[in-house]
């Protein structure tokens, strides 16, 4: 036989045989009266317990009648008061002087003649006898039963009330005692305590099943942004193929951003409204200076420059880099040909001056790569970029020829979107000219170099449709977003 | 990169082959120009500007035509002998050079006169870089007498009725009143003489680079004779520029009659259309492209690009502005052969992957700082002078400003990463407290021994917007995460008026002050309009 935690808990407190009212258990176990019931019901059922019914009428003493009891009724005191005399009423000092003087006036105890009150014969023999109000007062106390008629009198002076009840009581059957006698009941408990498992009491205890498929409220991780994850994830790819981190400053002079390129320096793309240049005059990397400007004035060798006369001045000036090549042309910088053959790469922010709308943002991430080797050649470079955008997700890539004063071949990279079913560009790759290479190498090797952006892929993951979204650190958005799952 | 308009039934006509919108919206793009779109009348396609001899109807259906294989090979162009000279002289040094040919012989139309007007617009807007490097002219052979002078003359001197306007003006009036005037007037300010032309009677037919005469520089439908003309800066880019313009013109019918150019001391005929020969080395074309050619493939490839041949020579014309080196015929040879068709290819190549030490440190930060349930934010670099001085309650300090921003809103360069968290925490009042936000990136401080005159140093924040925390807890998380990261520190009072006095302490590695962590001051509250405690520290990492 199976008990539940509360029949079981029932049971056991009926062990001793007694006969217990429903009220007395609700009190001593400190279960409400409805488990109690059930339990009851339960216990019935497998001949544990009995359980009888008692109805009839239970009469309640009042506050006046607790008092009527203990320092006696109210007409006895005003006879009392009157035992050595005659009284006007206001020389009486009793506060209960309205019951007091009706009570005793119908009883016959005293008389009143002009507001002189006086005891009567039988009020000051009252004084040796007992009230039966009293009297009926004390049995109730000692649990006797009264009639419905002394009931009555007692609730017309409000010394006591009654009502119809029943009363529930359970008493052990034979085979109940023998059965917790026999039984080790658990207690249910809600909690596991540090105590319970310690003392190991939790063997002692039923643990509480709970609904598991109620809702519960939302847990906030702690978790990295999601442009960072996707950085993450993108610069897993390049170590994965081996290529080394290059890291600088954001800040680059435009030497190293733009001339050191080869960009012209009446570029468009060197123009005002386009970069953010800063009111200070930089100084420039002298190891490099003459080379670089040979090659924009009159070119290097089998090239003939941009026949121009380059300004040491505009040189200087420093920007926020617009992309992360000026890294790469560093790199190249430091190079010695015992590093080669060598493939390097970088992550980082760059900047256009761009008004703020849905679809332009000042700063951007740009992905970087270089590979410097000799035997370097354009399908590897197509090698790379299928790859870089394959573990990316897309497996189509094409490449349409595209211009930049650093590149020769230069080339777009679209990728086809299986889910909008077109091509989308993604950013610019190509082999670094001659005029870039050798003034900072010293030889002109090939150096297959790429900087596609990244955001549109981690908004096209994200599903983000204005690229603000990316930087605007909305907690609950935060809080919501999915993990970078590729990879 | 200009973007221009052609006429579609131009284009096709030239082409000399009927094409169908599919193949035109397969091929354009892949001749290295991006094709915006296609209609039935128009094709929109933007230039890169490495091939402004494609921005008419005209070049861009030469290019097009050998690309496809239509009528590939290098175009000759027949020119005739015109027995007269432009004499150039007395010119500012900022302007010295001309070059100057007839076209005689052209039937023109509106289509044609449009795509001339808007073949020397895109040029003096790219090549020409919106006309500081120079500027091109043509004018109605009917309406001027040769010879013809590239002279200069005081500005007092110079007075005639400017293209459009009403009546004759001065120069200082065409300059603020007109509006191409106006337009251009910076690049010839503060010059002594201004450049003229002048025909043998005297009239001013232009003044350069900025407006031509509207009585004889004005081009119409009905003008068959066109002397035209390129002055500026770059002898080089002003002959690729003229040499563009009148091989529009020949293919539109015209015929070229080259003129003497008569510099003094030096005289020379142009347009001189001589191929320049860039010799090739198909070794050096293999290795690059990873293909294997012969000499007839070579042939072939360059034909395609409009490029001559002949032994072992490339034969690039004259309109061509990009060629500098072998290599740019190499990526002629890879455009004709089609990026579509090299097989990809990964190399073996063995080489030892490594990162930077920064992002090694920014990941353990952040392993250490999202086990603490805090979320990682990411703010611009560029943040407004507001953000991180008075909302902060701080002194004025100096900062760097880009210049010119276009969002005025965001005009200074972040040098402290917790004003941008702060900013973080003002937006998001409606969500769920506590929030608990960390940020790691790269802050920006002058610096007089950089290259740049600035540095930019590592930092880490974290703010704790919580009404059940105090700096206990805030300190806590601090020297567990140091803890976390091995480093050494101590924390010593201090004072900042960004924190409340009291309970802000300033954090020491290695004896320096590396940052500081405290509750916010409830002024820096008040600014940002929260209504909730916050408690912060800033580090800078650069010296752990």
């Amino acid at each position: 036989m199976n008990l539940q935690p509360h029949e079981a808990k029932l049971l056991k407190h009926l062990e001793d045989g007694v006969e217990k009212s429903v009220g007395q258990l609700v009190d001593e176990l400190k279960m409400d009266q409805a488990a109690i019931v059930r339990a009851s019901l339960t216990l019935n059922k497998e001949g544990f317990a009995t359980t009888s019914e008692i109805s009839g009428l239970i009469a309640i003493i009042s506050a006046e009648g607790k008092n009527a009891i203990k320092y006696g009724l109210p007409e006895t005191h005003l006879v009392n008061e009157l035992k050595s005399g005659n009284k006007t009423i206001k020389n009486i000092k009793l506060k209960t002087i309205g019951i007091a003087l009706g009570v005793a006036k119908s009883k016959g105890y005293v008389v009143i003649d002009k507001c002189i009150l006086e005891a009567t014969k039988k009020g000051l023999a009252s004084l040796n006898t007992k009230e039966n109000e009293l009297i009926l007062l004390e049995k109730i106390n000692n649990d006797e039963k009264l009639e419905k008629s002394d009931l009555d009198i007692l609730k017309s002076r409000k010394l006591a009330d009654y009502t119809f009840k029943i009363v529930r009581k359970i008493k052990a059957t034979k085979k109940g005692i023998d059965f917790a006698k026999n039984t080790t009941i658990k207690e249910e408990v809600s909690k596991l305590t540090p105590d319970l498992i310690k003392s190991g009491k939790w063997k002692d205890v039923i643990l509480r099943k709970y609904n598991v498929e109620a809702p519960v409220a939302t847990v906030h991780q702690g978790k990295r942004h999601f442009v960072s994850q996707a950085t993450e994830y993108v610069r897993k790819i390049w170590l994965e193929m081996g290529f080394k981190e290059m890291t600088g400053p954001m800040i680059q002079t435009s030497f190293w951003n733009f001339d050191s390129l080869f960009v012209p320096q009446d570029h468009p793309a060197r123009e005002m409204q386009d970069t953010f240049f800063l009111d200070l005059t930089g100084k420039l990397d002298n190891k490099f200076v003459k080379s670089i400007k040979k090659a924009h004035e009159e070119g290097i060798e089998y090239s003939s420059g941009w026949q121009y006369k380059w300004s040491r001045e505009l040189a200087k000036k420093p920007v926020l880099r617009t992309h992360t090549t000026a890294l790469s042309a560093q790199t190249l910088a430091q190079l010695k040909s015992d590093d080669l053959p060598a493939k390097y790469f970088a992550i980082g922010r760059c900047f256009r001056n761009e008004a703020l709308d849905w679809k332009h943002l000042f700063e951007f991430n740009q992905v970087e790569g270089i590979v410097i080797d000799k035997d370097a050649n354009f399908r590897h470079l197509l090698g790379y970029m299928k790859e870089f955008f394959g573990k990316l997700g897309f497996e189509k890539a094409r490449f349409r020829p595209a211009y930049f004063p650093y590149t020769e071949m230069s080339m777009e990279v679209e990728v086809y979107h299986p889910k909008r079913k077109g091509w989308i560009e993604l950013g610019g790759a190509g082999m670094f000219r001659p005029e870039v290479v050798k003034p900072l190498l010293g030889e002109d090797i090939p150096v297959l170099a790429w900087g596609p952006g990244f955001d549109r892929i981690i908004m096209d993951y994200y599903k983000i449709k204005d690229i603000r979204d990316l930087y605007k650190n909305d907690i609950s958005q935060l809080r919501g977003m999915k993990q970078w799952m590729i990879g | 990169m200009p973007t221009v308009t052609l006429d579609k039934k131009t284009v096709l006509k030239l082409l000399g082959k009927k094409v169908s919108d599919e193949i035109l919206k397969d091929r354009i793009p892949m001749l290295g120009t991006d094709l915006e779109s296609i209609s039935d009348t128009e094709i929109v396609v933007e230039i890169f500007p490495n091939r402004p001899d494609m921005l008419s109807e005209e070049g861009f259906a030469r290019a097009l035509s050998s690309f496809m294989d239509i009528k590939p090979g290098f175009v000759k162009y027949e020119i005739k002998k015109e027995n007269s000279k432009v004499t150039v002289k007395n010119l500012p040094k900022t302007w010295p050079y001309a070059v100057c040919v007839i076209v005689r012989g052209l039937k023109l139309d509106d289509n044609k006169l449009r795509s001339i007007i808007q073949l020397q617009e895109k040029l003096g807007v790219t090549l020409l870089r919106k006309r500081k490097k120079g500027g091109i002219g043509l004018y109605p052979m009917d309406k001027i007498t040769l010879p013809i002078n590239f002279t200069s003359r005081p500005k007092e001197k110079i007075q005639f009725r400017p293209l459009e306007g009403k009546t004759i003006m001065k120069v200082n009036d065409i300059l603020v009143n007109h509006p191409t005037g106006r337009e251009y007037a910076h690049i010839i300010s503060g010059w002594k003489n201004y450049p003229i032309f002048v025909d043998s009677s005297d009239v001013i037919m232009s003044m350069p680079p900025i407006i031509n005469s509207h009585d004889v520089g004005k081009v119409t439908k009905d003008t068959k004779d066109v002397f035209v003309e390129a002055t500026g800066t770059d002898l080089n880019i002003l002959k690729i520029a003229l040499n563009i313009m009148i091989t529009t013109l020949a293919d539109m019918g015209g015929t070229i009659y080259s003129l003497e150019m008569d510099y003094g001391t030096e005289k020379f005929r142009f347009p001189d259309f001589t191929p320049r020969k860039i010799k090739l080395d198909k070794n050096y074309i293999e290795r690059l492209l990873g293909i294997e050619l012969n000499d007839s493939k070579i042939k072939e490839l360059l034909g395609n690009m409009g490029i001559g041949y002949k032994k072992g020579n490339a034969l690039v014309p004259v309109y061509r502005a990009d060629i500098l080196h072998q290599i740019d015929i190499v990526e002629d040879i890879a455009v004709a052969y089609g990026y579509e068709n090299f097989d990809e290819e990964i190399p073996k190549v063995a080489t030892i992957a490594s990162e930077s030490k920064g992002t090694i440190l920014e990941r353990k930060i952040a392993e250490v700082m999202t086990g603490f349930g805090m979320l990682e934010c990411k703010n611009y670099h560029i943040t407004s002078d507001e953000t991180l001085t008075t909302k902060m309650n701080v002194e004025k300090q100096q900062l760097i400003k880009p210049e010119n921003p276009a969002n005025i809103e965001y005009n200074t360069l972040r040098n402290n990463i917790l004003p941008g968290l702060m900013k973080i925490l003002s937006e998001n009042t409606h969500n769920e407290y506590p929030q608990k936000l960390f940020e790691t990136g790269d802050v920006i401080h002058f610096d007089k021994t950089s290259t740049t005159q600035t540095k930019e140093n590592a930092h880490m924040s974290c703010v704790i917007a919580d009404v059940n925390s105090d700096f206990s807890t805030i300190k806590a998380i601090l020297e567990s995460t140091l803890k976390s990261l091995d480093v050494k520190f101590s924390l010593k009072k201090a004072k900042h008026s960004s924190y409340i006095d009291g309970r802000i302490a300033e954090i020491k590695i290695n004896g320096k002050n590396a940052g500081y962590v405290g509750e916010i001051n409830p002024q820096v509250l008040n600014n940002w309009n929260l209504e909730i405690p916050v408690l912060a520290y800033e580090i800078d990492l650069s010296n752990l």
